[in-house]
Parts: C-alpha cells; structure tokens; sequence
C-alpha cells in the first residue's frame, strides 16, 4: 500500500462552514431548517391571531353533535338524528365504494381499449382511438355531469312501470319493463337491483357503530379458505407436473374446492334474491342505486380508463417482438405466449402507472360534488362544514383522510408491484 | 438433334391477384372482415357510429341561430322542422360567446387579453425552436397576423358595447401601432438574432401580467428590476460564495428591494411620469381567459419550483431530502378540490390578519404548489432516465454539482421531460373548470351557471356543454398531438 | 380574548385586530368602493347579465347602500360565493356586506358570530310537485322522492318537517339551483323544495307551469336578510337605516322618479312632512349621526327608487318571475315590512 497522504488538518474557521464542502451541506441544512421552521411559526402564529379576532378556537366536539341532515346513499346506518362524526364515515364509506367500483371498470374497459387499439381491425382501431383521444381531452367535471343527466333524462319514470287491471283488461303492456329478466328496474331517478337475503339469520354484532352479520363474515372467510385451499392444490399439481413433466389435471379439484363449499354454505342459510317491486311513488326493496352514484363510477371508468388503455397499448408496445417469436420457436401456443411470456413482462411496465390511475380515480371522487353525491367532500367538506361553520377543522380532517388514503392505497399496490416485478440481481 | 429443351429467358409477366386478394376488397377483408370475430366487432362498430351520428349530426346542423331566448328557439324549432324536433339553439352561444371567452372582462378591453395570448405563442416559440431562425420567423409571423386579426375583430364589440373604461386607455390607432411594433420588433430580432428571442420569453411573464391587469407601467418595471437585482448579486458573489449561498444572498436582496424600496420607488416614478393602462381587476377574469390565466401561471411558476424540489428529492442532505418528499406526497395525496377550498376558506387563516387579496390570486397560488408537485415528479422521471454515465462523466470533468447539473444534466432531462410537463399542462388545464365550485366563472359550469340565472335563457341545458367541450377538446387535442410530435423531434439517440 | 391568556404577546395584537375589523365603515370610504358578497347566479336574486351588469333584488340593495356610504351606486365590486364560500368570505373580511338571500337563524348569528341587520325578504320553504301526481298537501307525500339543494337551511327543514309528521321521504340532494329545477322536471322526484319564491321563480320559467301546483303548506320561517361582521355596529346600522330608508321612502311615496320634485317641494314647503324632510337630508343633518352625510340616503333611493320599485323591477308580478308582495308588502298593506321611524 502506498502511503496515502494526509491533508493537513486544518483548525476549523467559521468560514468553513460556507466554502468547505464537508461542511457546506450541514450549515445549508441548518438554514433551511431554520426557514422551515421560522415559515411554519409564522403560519401557527397568524392562525392563532385569525382565530382569536373572529372569536374561535380549534374544538373537533361539533363532531359529535347531531348532524340534521339527510343522506341519500348509506352504507352504513344513519339518519338524520346521527352525529356529524358518523355522517363522516357515510361519506367516507361513499367515497371508498364509488373509488372501489371506478377502479374496476376503468381497469376492465382500459384493458378491453388498450388491446383492441393494437387490433388489427382497422375500424375498430380507429373507432378505439376515437374514444380515447375524445375522452381523455374533455375535463372529467363534464362527463360526470353528462353522464348524470343522460341518466336522469333518458330512462322512463317509475309510474311508467306500473300495470293497473284496466291495462291487463284492455291486453295493454306498460310503458317500460324491468331489465335482466325482471330483476333490475333502471327509472329515471334511480336503479333498483335485487338484494341477496338469507332466511336464517345468523345475528352479528356491531364495532363503532357498523353493524357485522355472522352471515357475511362466513361467507368471507370460507371463500378465502377455498381460495386458499385451491392455491395448495395447484402447488402440488405444480410439484408434481417438475417432477414427471406431466401435470395431472385440476379443473374439477378447483371447481370444487371453489364454489362447493360456500354455495352449501349459502343454501344452507336459505339464499335468495330480494327483487324490487313498484309501491307507491317508487320502486321499493331490493338495494336502490341512486344515479349520482351510477353516474360518477361510469364518468370516471370511461375517463380513466383511456389513461389505463394507453398503458397498456404501451405495455404491449415495449415488450420486444423477439419475445414472442422466440415462444412460437419454442412451440408455445399463442394463448399461452401471451399469459405466460408476454403479459408478465408487459405488467412490469403497466403496473406503475395503473397506481397512480387508481390513485387519480380515488381523488376525482370528489368531483362528484358537482352532480351532489354525498362523498367524504359532500358530508364533512360541504354540509357539515357548510352547517357548524367549523372550516378549518373540517378542511383538516379532510385532507388528512385523504391523505391517508392515498398512502394506504400506494403502498398496498407498491407491494404487488413488488411481488409482479421482474427480480432483478 | 433437335432441340427439344426450352429456356425461358424473361420471366412471365405476374398475374393480377384475385379479386378478393386485391385493391379496396383486399383491404377490406384484411382489415376489417378477418373472420367471423372481425366480422362482428366491426359491424357492431359500423352500428355504433351510425348512430351517434344519426343522433348528433342533426340536433347540431339543424341549431337555431336568429333567436333572443329560449322560448324563442323553442318557437322556431316546431315551426321549422315541426312538433317534437329536438334541435341545439346556438343563439345562446351567438349572443354570449364572449363571456365564456373573457368572462366580465370589459367589452373595449378585450385586445389585450388577445395580445396577451397571441404573444404568449411568440414567447414559446425560442423555447421550443432555440435558435431556429426559419420556424421562429414563420411562427412569430403567423401568430402575429392572427392576433392582429382578432383584435380587429374584437374591436367590433367595444363600438357596441358601452365603454367600460377612458375613451384614451382603448383607442384603437394607438394600440394596434403599438402592437404592430412589438410584432415588429421580435419578428426583426427572429430574423437577425432569433438566440435573443429568449429574451422575450424571459420579460414575457411580466408583459402578460401588464396586459392583463394592467395599471401603473412602473409595477411590473419594478418587479423587473427586483429580478435585475437578483442577478447582478448572485453573479457578483458566486464565485466566491458558491451556487446556493449567492443565490439566498442575492433572494434576500431583491426580497428588500421588493417588500422595502419598491413601492415607494414605483410610486413615486408614477407621480413623476405616469404611465400605463386603465386597471383591470382579477375578479372580472372569466372563462377560457381565467382557465388560461391559472393554466399558464401556474405551470410556468411551478417549473422553477419543480425543479428545486426534484432536485430536493434526489439530494444528499437528508433534510432536504425528507422536507421535499414530504411536500411532493403531500400535495399529491390530496385532491386537487381540497387545495382549491383551502385557498377560498383556509388560506386567510394562515396570512397575517386583515391581509386580503383576490380569490383569483390566491387560487393561482394554491393552484402552483399543487402543480409543482407534479412538475417535481416529472422532472424526477427526466433526472433517473438519465444515463449515470453523465454524472460520473460530469464528475470526472471536475465540474461541481452546480455545474453539472447546468451544463451536463438539467438539459438532457429537461428534454425528456419536455412531454411530460405538457401532459401535466393539460391536466392542469382540464382542473381549472373545478374553480366554479367556489364561485370563479371557469367556462364549463361557472359561465354556464350565469347564463342560466338569465330568465331568457334559464332552462337551457346541454348547448353551453357541448360549446365548452369542443374547446377544450381543440386545445387539448391539439397540445397532446403536439407534445407527441415534439417526442418524436427531441429524441436524439438513434436506438 | 381567550387566547391571550396563554400567549401573552398576542394580547395586544388582538385588541388591534380587532379593532381594525370594526371600522368597515371607514374601510369602504377609504376604498371608495363596497365590496357586496353576491350570489354566483340566482335569477331575479343575483346575476350579471350578457354585458357583465350585475342585475337583481339583493344586487340593488348593494347599490344603494354603496350610494349611501361611498356617494355612486355604481361603486360596487359584487364577490360571487357559493353556499361554502359566503359566511368564510364575510368572516375574513373579504366582502364588507353579504347581500345574499342568507337566512337569519339563531346559530348564524350567535355561533358563527355575524349580525343580520334586517329581513329584505320574508320567505319560507315550500314544495312544487306536478299536477298529475294528483297530491294535494305536503303532508300526503309520504314516500315520495323529494329534491333539495344542499348547502343550505332547506335540507334541515326539510327532515324536521317529514319527522314531525311521521311520514319517510327519499332525499335527492342537489347542488344548485338550475340542476334542482332539472331533475324535477325530468321527474327524478316526486316533489321540489326550495324557497317559495325560487319555486315561483323556477314555475315561471317552465314550458308548462300549467301542470304544476305549488303546495299550500310553508314549512318555515326564511327571513332573508343582510349580513354583517359581529360587533361592528356603526357599519351594521348604516346598512340597516339604508334599507329601512328604501321602505320609508315608499311608505311615503317617493320615488326614484318623484325624488326631485319631493325634494323641491319639502324645500320650498316648511309644513312638508318632516321625517321626509329629515330622510333626504332637508331638515338638520341625521346621516352625520352614523357617519355618512347630509344626503346620504337620498342617493340610496336614487339608484333604483324605493322598496316597492326594486321589489317590482326585480321579481315583482311584471317581471318573468312574478312573485306577489305577500309578506313583504308594507305593513300599512297587510305586509311584514316595517320600518323604525326616522327620527
């Protein structure tokens, strides 16, 4: 080794702290600091002065106070005597439900573009283009608010649905019928599909105030129980198909262990469909959908899903063409070149921007304000804001969620982003 | 010995294919009937388009021009094409197009937003081509003789409309001289020196805010030389302070000139020599005008901003670090209608009592960090594209990090997020109509939302849309394709 | 003042604050200008027209208090706001008056600290529903669908009304005014609740109000009113005496076209009625007494005339809307409208 040689220790002057580079980062460090702190003094200080001329303080109680209020859509029980804390949660629940939906059909419609843009087909091809390049060019308020009123406007009123014994006398039909054999009745004020009931009720209990049915946890945890069960069946076919080459054949295994179970479970319970019935002004029973809701998760899975079309497309685009020629070399046949050469690779670059889609999709929820869906915005940033006159608290509150939210949904799909991407040494 | 082999010399001339193997039926079969599939998806397609247009071709053909309300277009829809004809009633947009364009700009007035946005173009154009002197010409000339056009055009408007404003602050000659002399001026700068076009798209920030709020010419001179400042400080002490260090020096001299000297100096040039255009106030900003004001204010303030908080992101120094990834997840976690509503609601919690200024501003404000962020990540994206090779190459050259990131590695990522940052423009654009929802005149429901308060117009629904949609499709439409063209122009590896 | 306990320094910061927010009315003479919290867009209420005119019942009121204070009805910067918007904008300072069909309601005034200095509209909440659905009385629309505009005391209204009766609605919330009126129409409800002056409003402009009845039940009280900052007293009085001037002035007949020749006449006429002496500033000088001038409140009436003639220009029965006087008549006329005296 040759000696290295050491640079004289120099005693430390205060002026090293703006030309030695070893210091330099730690005295810009301590500046911004400093700035960052003087900055948020500065905003805490002219809060609390702001608040003390317009006699307030910062109290979150109004949340539990009794709200007055109505809510159209709720998925968790509520009336108008609840407090605005529990309006929160139906707002929240209202946001997750509609951001949840969103995401699906923007993903199966982004999908279903995507590729048939690549098709060969020309008119389809165009016609795919058309619709991308038209949607994703048009702000989302719009199509939100077209969507609502082609709903609205389109669809027959529910007294159009009515037969009376003189139209039966005179062979008349009525001037609109229920959809999908009788079972979902779409009017102009809303849409009404049959609800799953049980006859037996296995009773449930309540946590926070959100009531739990034995009924559905069952049921829950016996489709993941076969869903698990199924996945050991498939390592072992796996196993066994290295071992011999051969891979022994699973489908019934799988249909089975699938659906038996739960579909006893079920039977068992008494299952059956609540189909609504016209009574009175409207159509009753069943789970009514109000067009606010329809509406915001069809605008947003259209608009959406040219972004996630384009991702595919460029999915598809950028895995190599020797890719597949190579399969074909090796005798694969197309539909398994595609699932098991082609898509896992495509994934790999389809998945990033899929999350910040979806991310989009769960903050446009609140454009759903425009078409009156009581969201998260709705309740906690609008009526109850709107009412206890507590803005900055509600504002807070609000972005905390939000916030929350985003995080939470980023990093659980980081992590199957993780587990898809390719591993890389 | 007779010879009975043959030898063809010259190759058969080719047979035409078969009917259904060439010209329109090939084509045809190829592309749009190959198999039954095919044959399905595009016969569906066929039905599809059939009826959109069947349904939209003659509701917009068919529209009512010549009418004063809706009661009136109602009239003359049944008188024309009979009992149950459903037909647009383009009237609405013929009287009030204006307002969906300049929101209550004043009528005289409306050159100088058209001057603001033609020579919005003329300030792109050395950005986008630097240095190109033919593009730029042909640019600089275009946009100016269809500015010039507009303006007349909009002249028009002010004769009918009562003067908002003194006779001498919209009189035509001197205006329209005054902007054939600019036009002029950059257009002989294009053709001699178009490098120092960069120049203009410097002062372009300040120019445009004239235009547009107008008010004393010492204002925005002032602020100008506050940047002057700026620079003559960061250049003085750079080579002896370093990058950062200069710059907080020569920020915290300009920030004394502008809190400090400024006013008192402007105004007192304004006494001395007053100079300038009748003052307009934000809150008039209206339509495509507000969505183009916040649009582009926003982006191009955040740029700088995204920059340093990309930069922030990738540094070393890990308070940096943190402080900037905090502010870019922040922002982006939150939707953008929070942001709004905390600039309408929360903002005047945060500012020093009594300090009050314009919704618009603050609006613009809110609406900058909240671009920012996404600038940020963009530029981000453009930053680990590149190669390590240029750091380390840059390293080598001894060049420092400020250097580097100049010389070497600001360009390049720059360019590879040229199309990003676009992308993000028209986002950004697209969100500016969700300023209505707390009570700006955005052109989609803010505008809307007034024409309808109008008993003539009270019930018309769907005209206004459909007008606002096809802008924003044109402009949009027209960005994305442009962005897409520039990708194309800019990408320079030959992989 | 409760903060200064624990944080000393701002105590005096405070008191100043404080202060500074009472002179509005000062602020608006400094400023030579009225800043108005209007309504983004409500027909007859609030709007600006197709040369950016800002037009309407409330929009007059601005005018002639900005005639009152700062001499010129045209000194007005109207301030749009939206439900969400309003009580922040007045709270902050950002508008000096909120002139917006707001209704005065105990927590309003208490909680949110703001002082509504007097009712230009006595309104209350009413249902439309349409003829064919053959209901008579509110109170038979058990079930039924009803559309309400959120952000306001309506949908409060609207479930005490429904609870007390005993009876269960569907609420279909709506955003604004126009869209409210569309779902009804296109029969996303059964009923539509509003005030019942926007229901009048919304039936006129229908293609056929014919098929649509208003029903007779008022299910509250909706005093609509001016509002003003908490504790700044002088500035609320000045918009209350200016309002109170329009209803004096039509109680005694002066209009804004008779305004002259009144002038004349109690000049030249020593036994002329006094209070119209001392309202158009004839007789000694009572604007002083608020801190405006002589002839203060003779500029309001000349901007757009007396109570009457904006109630009649605006929304009155020979507009599109035609709403009758009802409660707001005088109350010489069987009306709610009184004023305090003059003197």
């Amino acid at each position: 080794m040759t000696i290295a040689v050491e640079p004289p220790k120099a005693a430390f002057r205060l002026s090293m702290l703006i030309y030695d580079t070893r210091y330099r980062a730690m005295t810009i460090q301590v500046i911004v600091l400093a700035l960052v702190l003087l900055f948020v003094g500065w905003l805490t200080d002219n809060t609390i002065q702001n608040l003390a001329a317009k006699d307030k303080d910062i109290n979150f109680g109004f949340l539990w106070a009794r709200a007055g209020y109505d809510i159209d859509q709720q998925l968790i029980p509520y009336t108008n005597d609840s407090t605005h804390g529990r309006a929160l949660f139906v707002g929240l629940a209202n946001t997750l439900v509609v951001a949840f939906f969103a995401c699906i059909f923007a993903t199966i419609i982004g999908v279903i573009a995507g590729v048939l843009r690549l098709s060969k087909n020309w008119l389809v091809a165009r016609l795919m283009t058309v619709y991308v390049e038209v949607f994703r060019n048009i702000p989302l308020l719009l199509w939100i608010i077209l969507s609502f009123v082609v709903l609205g406007e389109t669809r027959p009123a529910p007294k159009d649905f009515r037969v009376t014994d003189e139209m039966i006398a005179a062979g008349e039909s009525p001037a609109a019928t229920m959809s999908f054999f009788d079972s979902v009745a779409i009017t102009n004020r809303g849409s009404n599909i049959p609800a799953p009931k049980l006859t037996t009720d296995l009773g449930g209990f309540e946590l926070l105030g959100v009531p739990f049915s034995f009924a559905v946890l069952g049921t829950l945890a016996l489709i993941i129980g076969s869903v698990l069960v199924n996945n050991r069946v498939l390592a072992q076919a796996k196993a066994v198909q290295e071992a011999t080459g051969d891979r022994p054949t699973t489908w019934w295994k799988s249909l089975l262990i699938l659906f038996a179970p739960t579909l006893l479970f079920l039977w068992v319970l008494g299952f059956h469909l609540e189909y609504p019935v016209l009574k009175g002004f409207n159509f009753q029973g069943g789970i009514s959908v109000a067009h606010s809701f329809t509406a915001l998760v069809i605008a947003l899975s259209i608009y959406s899903a040219t972004y996630i079309a384009e991702s595919v497309r460029a999915g598809i685009l950028a895995i190599n063409r020797g890719q597949t020629e190579a399969a074909y070399a090796l005798g694969i046949r197309p539909g398994r070149t595609m699932k098991l050469i082609v898509l896992p690779q495509a994934l790999r670059v389809i998945i990033p921007p899929l999350i910040s889609q979806y991310l989009n999709i769960t903050k446009n929820t609140t454009l759903g304000m425009a078409i009156s869906y009581l969201d998260l915005k709705g309740t906690l940033g609008g009526i109850t804001l709107n009412q206890t006159g507590r803005e900055l608290e509600c504002m807070l509150l609000m972005m905390m969620i939000y916030l929350t939210l985003s995080l939470l949904i980023s990093s659980l799909m980081n992590i199957y982003n993780n587990a898809v991407k390719l591993k890389e040494r | 010995m007779s010879d009975t082999s043959f030898i063809r010399t010259e190759m058969l001339p080719a047979k035409t294919p078969p009917v259904g193997q060439r010209g329109v039926v090939k084509w045809l079969r190829e592309n749009l009937f190959a198999g039954p599939m095919n044959t399905i998806l595009t016969l569906l397609g066929l039905i599809a388009v059939y009826y959109l247009l069947a349904w939209s071709v003659p509701w917009v053909m068919r529209g009512i021009w010549d009418a004063d309300t809706l009661q009136d277009c109602r009239r003359l829809t049944i008188e024309r094409y009979g009992e149950g004809a459903s037909v647009a009633c383009w009237a609405m947009i013929s009287e009030r197009w204006h307002q969906f364009m300049f929101g209550f700009y004043p009528q005289d007035l409306y050159w100088r937003p058209v001057l603001a946005f033609g020579l919005l173009f003329a300030a792109l154009a050395p950005v986008l081509y630097y240095g190109e002197r033919r593009t730029n010409l042909k640019l600089i000339g275009a946009v100016a003789v269809l500015t010039l056009v507009f303006m007349g055009e909009t002249w028009k408007l002010a004769d009918i409309a009562p003067k908002a404003t003194p006779a001498l602050a919209s009189n035509s000659s001197l205006v329209i001289g005054f902007a054939v002399a600019l036009f002029g001026l950059l257009l002989a700068t294009a053709a001699a020196a178009p490098r120092k076009l960069t120049w203009f798209t410097a002062i372009y920030p300040l120019l445009g805010f004239f235009l547009l709020w107008g008010g004393s010419v010492w204002g925005p001179l002032g602020v100008a030389m506050g940047f002057a400042i700026l620079g003559i400080v960061f250049v003085l002490l750079q080579g002896r302070l370093g990058v950062v260090v200069a710059a907080g020096a020569g920020v915290l001299v300009a920030a004394i000139w502008w809190l400090g000297v400024q006013t008192v100096a402007t105004t007192a040039l304004h006494s001395a020599m007053p100079m300038g255009l009748y003052s307009v106030n934000s809150d008039v900003f209206g339509g495509f005008l507000l969505s183009f004001v916040i649009g582009v204010s926003a982006i191009s303030m955040s740029l700088p901003i995204g920059i340093l908080l990309a930069l922030g992101r990738r540094s070393d120094m890990i308070l940096v670090k943190t402080l900037s990834v905090g502010f870019i997840e922040f922002v982006r976690g939150v939707p953008l209608i929070t942001m709004l509503f905390t600039a309408s609601l929360l903002l005047q919690y945060f500012l020093p009592p009594r300090s009050n200024f314009d919704l618009i501003l603050r609006v613009i404000i809110l609406v900058t960090l909240f671009a920012s962020a996404y600038i940020a990540e963009v530029i981000r994206g453009g930053l680990a594209a590149l190669p390590r090779g240029q750091y380390e190459a840059a390293d080598a050259l001894g060049l420092d990090y400020w250097q580097a990131q100049r010389l070497i590695v600001m360009p390049q990522a720059l360019k590879i997020a040229i199309p990003g940052i676009v992308s993000s423009f028209i986002g950004l654009f697209k969100d500016t109509t969700l300023v209505a929802l707390v009570g700006l005149a955005d052109p989609l429901t803010g505008i809307t939302r007034i024409v309808r308060a109008d008993i003539n117009w009270k019930n018309i629904y769907w005209e206004p849309y459909v007008f606002v949609g096809a802008i924003f499709f044109a402009v949009c439409f027209g960005m994305s394709r442009y962005s897409m063209y520039l990708e194309k122009k800019l990408k320079t590896d030959h992989r | 003042m409760k903060k200064s306990v624990f944080l000393g320094t701002l105590a005096a910061t405070t008191v100043l604050a404080g202060a500074a927010f009472a002179g509005t009315l000062d602020d608006v003479k400094a400023r030579g200008e009225l800043i108005c919290g209007s309504n983004v867009a409500l027909t007859g209420f609030g709007a600006a027209d197709a040369a950016g005119e800002w037009k309407g019942f409330d929009v007059d009121l601005c005018r002639a208090v900005a005639a009152a204070v700062v001499g010129d009805g045209t000194k007005v910067k109207f301030v749009p706001t939206t439900g969400e918007t309003r009580f922040t904008a007045l709270a902050s300072g950002e508008v000096d008056v909120l002139i917006r069909n707001s209704t005065w309601t105990y927590s309003r005034d208490n909680d949110l600290k703001f002082d509504f200095v007097a009712v230009n509209y006595y309104d209350g909440q009413g249902f439309m529903v349409k003829k064919d659905l053959g209901v008579s009385s509110a109170k038979e629309l058990d079930g039924a669908t009803v559309c309400i505009q959120t952000g306001t005391t309506t949908e409060l209204n609207l479930a005490d009304f429904f609870k007390s009766n005993n009876i269960s609605y569907t609420p279909v919330t709506v955003g604004d005014d126009t869209e409210a009126q569309r779902q009804y129409e296109t029969g996303a409800c059964d009923a539509f609740t509003t005030d019942a002056s926007g229901l009048a409003s919304t039936r006129a402009a229908m293609a056929d109000p014919g098929n649509h009845i208003i029903l007779p039940e008022i299910i509250s009280k909706e005093p609509l009113g001016p509002v003003v900052r908490h504790g700044d007293n002088n500035w609320g009085d000045v918009v209350r005496w200016t309002f109170n001037a329009l209803l004096i002035a039509e109680e005694k007949g002066i209009t804004k076209a008779n305004l002259e020749e009144v002038v004349a006449a109690a000049t030249a006429d020593a036994a002329y009625d006094p209070e119209v002496k001392r309202l158009l500033g004839i007789d000694g000088d009572m604007g002083a007494m608020a801190g405006l001038d002589k002839e203060a409140f003779k500029r309001a009436i000349a901007v757009s005339g007396n109570y009457g003639e904006i109630f009649e220009a605006n929304i009155g029965a020979s507009t599109p809307i035609g709403l009758a006087r009802g409660l707001n008549a005088l109350w010489t006329q069987g009306g709610l409208q009184y004023a305090a005296p003059f003197r």
